[in-house]
């Protein structure tokens, strides 16, 4: 064919339509500003990601500060959550922790979701022998609760805070690999699908490129939901103490310092459990209201 | 662009392709023996009901057949070279750029979360490396060229702000961008309304002259072969039944099947009595094929020998082909057969 080579200097800077990706973002959020619960637990989130970044710089004691002449006070307006068996101020070492359960529950997800994602799109586009073998795998992790799997590997790996994420990770990888390989099988059923085929275009251009961008909802809220799952199990193996170390300002490694003064200082245990309890519901909330939102069932 | 030494007559030659579908205990031959050629640069027309075929034939040239299904046999000769023979690999540098395909949806055949233009682009992108400012300028050539107005603009929008046609255009852009030497149309306007419907094959018609390309054109509406069609393979139950050019075709027709399908027009020019003429029963299906003429159960003239015996093509002088007893010498029944004689009319 002989293209005419002409310059084509017509940059006409009309509006640009919006693109159908963000125009869903637009309805779903719409839709998340009308849930209430989805908003406060949204609000709640951005809250503790501002106390990770800016609370360590602001907190009235350091976390690792020992005043042992303060152990063990109820809360005061000196010691708001009050003091632990160390005499460290509860409140101070909360503030640090946040950073910390918010790292683990990202990180953990993220790696679990990457992984899960890769198994599953290539287990739904494949099909046959390969998605067999992959989700037979995936089955075999899902048999054990996830929290009994992470602390299977924690116990192989090691008691640190970056084996608690790879182990909540690998515990999170089949719930990722289910969902975006059911995903992956309605997409690729599709027109367009067999027209890029027909285009010449290779498998890992059409997964990456063409089924990708299609199946990121069902992932974004899995993602939130199982933010909560990750911190909840993280904290569970630093209760045990699997995962964080002391003195390392750890949710669930304070709870479990405090279970031992339940009688007479239950606030040592309480404020980390209500910490914790808060993060995970917020999430939760979040993940819920996400599901909604990008649900198209549901009405405006 | 393609600078193969070779000299090659026709563009697509098929012989005896075999495209089965595999259950567990069961084959189920969807396409079985098919053999049309398409000379360079001009249109062949595959006529059928669905089902028989038509459109596994043009996923069999490109290879896109899908697990159960499986080519079984036979050759299919690219500009001399039998594709069977191709690595994937290799396959993926033909497809759409040496052969493309256009479907039948415009309305799902575009992927919507991406501008028309980055869509066209892909094709460049994926064989000829272009980045995307180049890719982009060349969409924009692509979308004047199958006459979307305004393409600067055009290139910038999403399938969902296109109408029918207008998708149906890019598309076509989409397929013709690397000036493939075959294009694959499978029922390309048969989800677009009449005028649309014109509109595109005069489309496809003048780009085809334009570009020398060969069309493979599959539908199931004689009118559209009739408009666009150099030749024609006329497909049932998964084999051809009748080869010829378009004129000979519409003139006389010689398979009962190819008849029947004419008789079922309505005719524009005067009003006929009573009912339009039908074909009665309907395509066997591909897992209980019909022991001899797979059109005999349905067919006005069929004798003992066509129940029987599974017919050959016969090629006649004029290389027309058709696979008929009637048109052989072994014909057992009325030698005076007239397969345009008013059979009946049943509704």
């Amino acid at each position: 064919m002989s293209h005419s080579t002409e310059h084509i200097d017509n940059p006409r800077t009309a509006v640009k339509p919006p693109n159908p990706r963000f125009r869903n973002w637009n309805i779903v959020l719409r839709k998340l500003k009308k849930n209430k619960s989805a908003m406060i637990g949204g609000f709640l989130i951005l809250f503790f990601i501002l106390v990770a970044l800016i609370g360590p710089y602001i907190t009235p004691y350091a976390p690792q500060t020992q005043i042992m002449v303060n152990k063990l006070q109820p809360p005061s307006f000196e010691h708001w959550f009050g003091t632990d068996n160390f005499g460290r101020d509860i409140f101070s070492r909360i503030i640090h922790g946040t950073g910390l359960t918010l790292l683990v529950g990202f990180f953990s997800v993220l790696l679990g979701a990457t992984v899960g994602v890769l198994f599953g799109i290539i287990a739904g586009y494949y099909g046959g022998r390969i998605d067999s073998i992959i989700m037979r795998l995936m089955d075999i992790l899902l048999a054990f609760p996830g929290i009994l799997l992470a602390l299977a590997i924690v116990t192989v790996l090691g008691g640190s805070l970056v084996n608690v994420i790879i182990a909540v990770a690998i515990s999170s990888i089949p719930v990722f690999a289910r969902i975006v390989r059911g995903s992956t099988l309605s997409v690729k059923k599709l027109e367009y699908i067999d027209a890029m085929k027909a285009l010449g275009a290779s498998d890992a251009r059409i997964i990456f490129k063409h089924i990708f961008p299609n199946i990121t909802s069902p992932i974004i809220v899995q993602a939130t939901l199982n933010i909560a799952t990750a911190i909840l199990s993280a904290s569970g193996l630093s209760f045990l103490g699997l995962g964080a170390q002391p003195p390392t300002p750890e949710w669930g490694a304070m709870l479990s310092d405090g279970r031992n003064f339940l009688y007479n200082a239950p606030h040592v245990a309480l404020f980390p459990g209500l910490a914790i309890v808060a993060v995970v519901l917020a999430f939760n909330m979040l993940g819920d209201g996400l599901r909604d939102a990008f649900d198209p069932k549901t009405k405006e | 662009m393609t600078s193969a030494p070779n000299t090659y007559e026709n563009i697509l030659e098929i012989k005896d392709l075999q495209t089965s579908f595999f259950t567990k205990d069961l084959e189920v031959k969807a396409v079985d023996g098919v053999s049309f050629t398409i000379p360079k640069g001009k249109i062949l027309g595959v006529v059928g009901e669905s089902g028989s075929g038509k459109s596994i034939t043009s996923l069999s040239i490109l290879r896109l057949i899908e697990d159960p299904g499986k080519i079984v046999g036979g050759e299919i000769r690219f500009k001399g070279e039998n594709l069977l023979d191709k690595t994937e690999a290799q396959m993926r540098k033909i497809r759409g750029n040496e052969i493309s395909m256009i479907f039948q949806e415009p309305m799902t055949s575009l992927n919507p979360t991406f501008t028309v233009g980055q869509q066209i682009s892909e094709s460049y992108k994926i064989h000829q490396g272009l980045n995307k400012k180049q890719a982009k300028e060349r969409s924009i050539e692509m979308l004047k060229l199958v006459g979307i107005p305004s393409p600067e603009k055009r290139v910038d929008q999403y399938p969902h702000e296109l109408s029918g046609g207008m998708r149906q255009r890019v598309m076509i852009a989409m397929a013709l961008a690397c000036d493939p030497d075959l294009l694959i149309a499978d029922e390309p306007t048969t989800a677009l309304d009449v005028t649309i419907q014109a509109q595109i094959l005069d489309l496809m018609k003048d780009l085809q002259e334009r570009l020398g390309m060969g069309i493979l054109l599959i539908t199931h509406d004689l009118g559209v072969v009739a408009e666009t069609c150099d030749y024609v393979a006329v497909m049932y139950a998964g084999k051809v039944v009748e080869f010829t050019d378009a004129k000979t075709l519409f003139k006389s027709p010689k398979h009962p099947y190819t008849v029947g399908l004419m008789k079922s027009i309505p005719p524009h020019d005067h009003d006929i009595e009573g009912d339009l003429s039908v074909i009665r029963g309907s395509v066997p299906s591909p897992a209980e094929m019909p022991k001899g003429c797979r059109f005999a159960p349905r067919c006005p003239f069929a004798t003992d020998l066509c129940r029987e015996n599974l017919p050959d093509l016969i090629t006649d002088e004029e290389g027309n082909q058709i696979r008929c007893w009637i048109y052989s010498d072994e014909w057992n029944g009325d030698p005076e057969v007239d397969v345009h004689a008013e059979t009946e009319r049943t509704t």
